[in-house]
């Protein structure tokens, strides 16, 4: 049923921490590793080794310039789903394929259901669906709905993949709808940001921005380099020839 | 937006056949047109023709056409589902006035009913169609009061443009369905022309700031995630017409609104029905060409807001 929810009783999503974010990229992979062969798989690669390569992800990392006058830095931005509280790309399924669930608000998609009308992705301004042109369906990252629910995995690997897989602990996985909950609290301590707010979507993920530059920062400069003196005696004597 | 050609000719067509059933149910049913067999036959045929031709059409933007049954379920929040609703739900007494005018040649009664219903469906059928991209906001040059309007003033021009060629073409010329073409296709003009104006001075709803969270000062893309284009991209980023809008829009303004206005003029003014009938022909067929021209910037010159994070 493409009608939303009037209340979900968690509001699962992601913290990304733009300060920390090194954009190595092992998200975006970790995320294709599993969900090729997870609730949305395949996640298809066309043409892989040739000229036009394509193919679906559900996770992307982006690289911008923020320029202010505290001067330039490069945040690395990883853009996916957002699993957003007005999810339109839910409602405007004429389907029924896409859904958000009631019990934790995840937004996924009933691949069965799915006709590849495309809509969805019209509807989401953050770009977050993907159309898989060798299935003909629509995909989109499901917050590995298949792992944090898995009881074959260990409980610390019940969390999306692409959390499990950061090397800098960038990425946080949780429940935003408790303000008790540590990634609500990490949110309430560094100021997370929705995205496009103005556009009304009430994304459930969070953004960190980095931190505010800071004198305190450690000095790492180095003595400048000297020019090398000659030595005298027999080595200065053989340094000098082989210098000639 | 990419602009897919089925989509294209998919919303022209239905727009045109709607437009031209419409008319034919509030005209015909009424009694102010009298079908006479062939002309009600050839009538009927063309407006349920591109209205099956446009549906079919549809089916070729989907990437599981065989489910296409299943968007007929989700119509208490979806437009796209509305539409599909309507659609098949005016075919009910656009079949049953089809059998009443053009078969048994009556009007009036349970036959006026049915036409009337059968305008009713198109007009909602067209107006879900113009919803479906009036509602999405990441969309701003369809996000707008100008967009549902658009819909529906083209599909009764074009559906006017039509019904005239056919009548003249059926040596039953009518001034008053000529005038109402040949106005038609000016309020349409106009009104493509006040929604360029507005668009051309539009903005996206939002900003790259915003879409990543980086407040104050200025974000500027400096690496894409990918090497190709990927779907996002191809979809949503598309930009070849921006770099023809200017020429495209001459051609829509000369096809779809300048040329059939002129030529419905002359055929107002010319005494010989054959030469009226050409050219209200000639008027009808430069209109639809055009309007799939127009139709297709409508999908080319709208910017998407994931066209933010690529810096385009």
């Amino acid at each position: 049923m493409t009608c939303l929810p009037a209340h979900t009783e968690k509001k699962l999503g992601l913290v990304i921490d733009l300060d920390t974010c090194v954009g190595c990229q092992a998200c975006v992979t970790a995320c294709k590793e599993w969900n090729t062969g997870g609730h949305m798989a395949p996640l298809t690669d066309i043409d892989p080794y040739g000229g036009h390569v394509d193919g679906v992800w559900f996770n992307r990392v982006h690289t911008y310039e923020h320029m202010t006058e505290m001067g330039g830095r490069t945040v690395n931005f990883p853009r996916s789903c957002l699993h957003c509280e007005q999810p339109a790309c839910v409602t405007v399924c004429p389907t029924g394929a896409s859904y958000k669930r009631a019990s934790d608000g995840i937004v996924l998609v009933d691949e069965d259901k799915c006709i590849g009308c495309k809509l969805c992705s019209w509807a989401c301004p953050y770009g977050a669906r993907e159309f898989d042109t060798d299935v003909g369906v629509m995909k989109k990252c499901t917050l590995c709905v298949d792992r944090i629910y898995n009881d074959n995995l260990a409980e610390e690997d019940r969390v999306p993949a692409c959390v499990a897989a950061c090397p800098t602990s960038a990425r946080h996985f949780g429940d935003l709808g408790d303000p008790a909950s540590a990634i609500s609290q990490l949110v309430e301590a560094r100021g997370g940001v929705e995205l496009m707010p103005e556009l009304g979507y009430k994304p459930t993920n969070r953004y960190l921005p980095p931190r505010a530059r800071t004198e305190r920062a450690a000095r790492v400069d180095a003595p400048a380099l000297e020019p090398i003196r000659a030595e005298g005696g027999f080595l200065g004597w053989i340094d000098r020839m082989l210098s000639n | 937006m990419h602009p897919a050609i089925s989509v294209v000719f998919f919303t022209t067509a239905t727009g045109a056949g709607y437009g031209l059933l419409a008319l034919l149910g509030v005209l015909g049913g009424l009694g102010y047109v009298e079908p006479g067999f062939w002309f009600g036959l050839v009538s009927m045929a063309l407006a349920l023709g591109l209205i099956v031709a446009g549906l079919l059409s549809s089916t070729g933007h989907l990437g599981r056409p065989e489910r296409a049954w299943r968007a007929f379920s989700q119509w208490r929040s979806s437009w796209l589902s509305r539409e599909g609703v309507a659609s098949v739900a005016t075919f009910i007494p656009a079949a049953l006035f089809g059998i009443g005018w053009a078969v048994l040649g009556r009007s009036g009664g349970w036959v006026a009913v049915a036409g009337l219903l059968a305008a009713a469906g198109g007009a909602a059928t067209v107006g879900a169609t113009g919803m479906i991209y009036a509602s999405l906001k990441p969309i701003a040059q369809w996000h707008s009061r100008y967009t549902l309007p658009a819909y529906l003033v083209f599909a009764a021009m074009t559906g006017a443009v039509l019904l005239n060629a056919l009548l003249q073409g059926f040596g039953r010329g009518s001034t008053s369905v000529l005038a109402c073409a040949g106005l038609a296709t000016l309020a349409g003009w106009g009104w493509k022309l006040a929604t360029w104006r507005h668009n051309d001075r539009l903005e996206l709803p939002t900003s790259t700031n915003a879409a990543t969270g980086l407040a104050g000062g200025t974000v500027r893309s400096i690496e894409w995630p990918h090497t190709e284009e990927n779907y996002v991209l191809k979809e949503m980023g598309f930009r070849i017409a921006r770099k023809h809008s200017a020429r495209l829009r001459r051609i829509t303004n000369f096809l779809a609104f300048a040329a059939p206005a002129v030529l419905l003029g002359i055929a107002f003014l010319l005494p010989w029905p054959v030469a009226a009938a050409t050219a209200s022909v000639l008027a009808a067929l430069l209109q639809f060409a055009g309007m799939l021209v127009e139709r297709w910037l409508f999908f080319a010159e709208a910017k998407h807001t994931v066209t933010l994070y690529y810096g385009r």
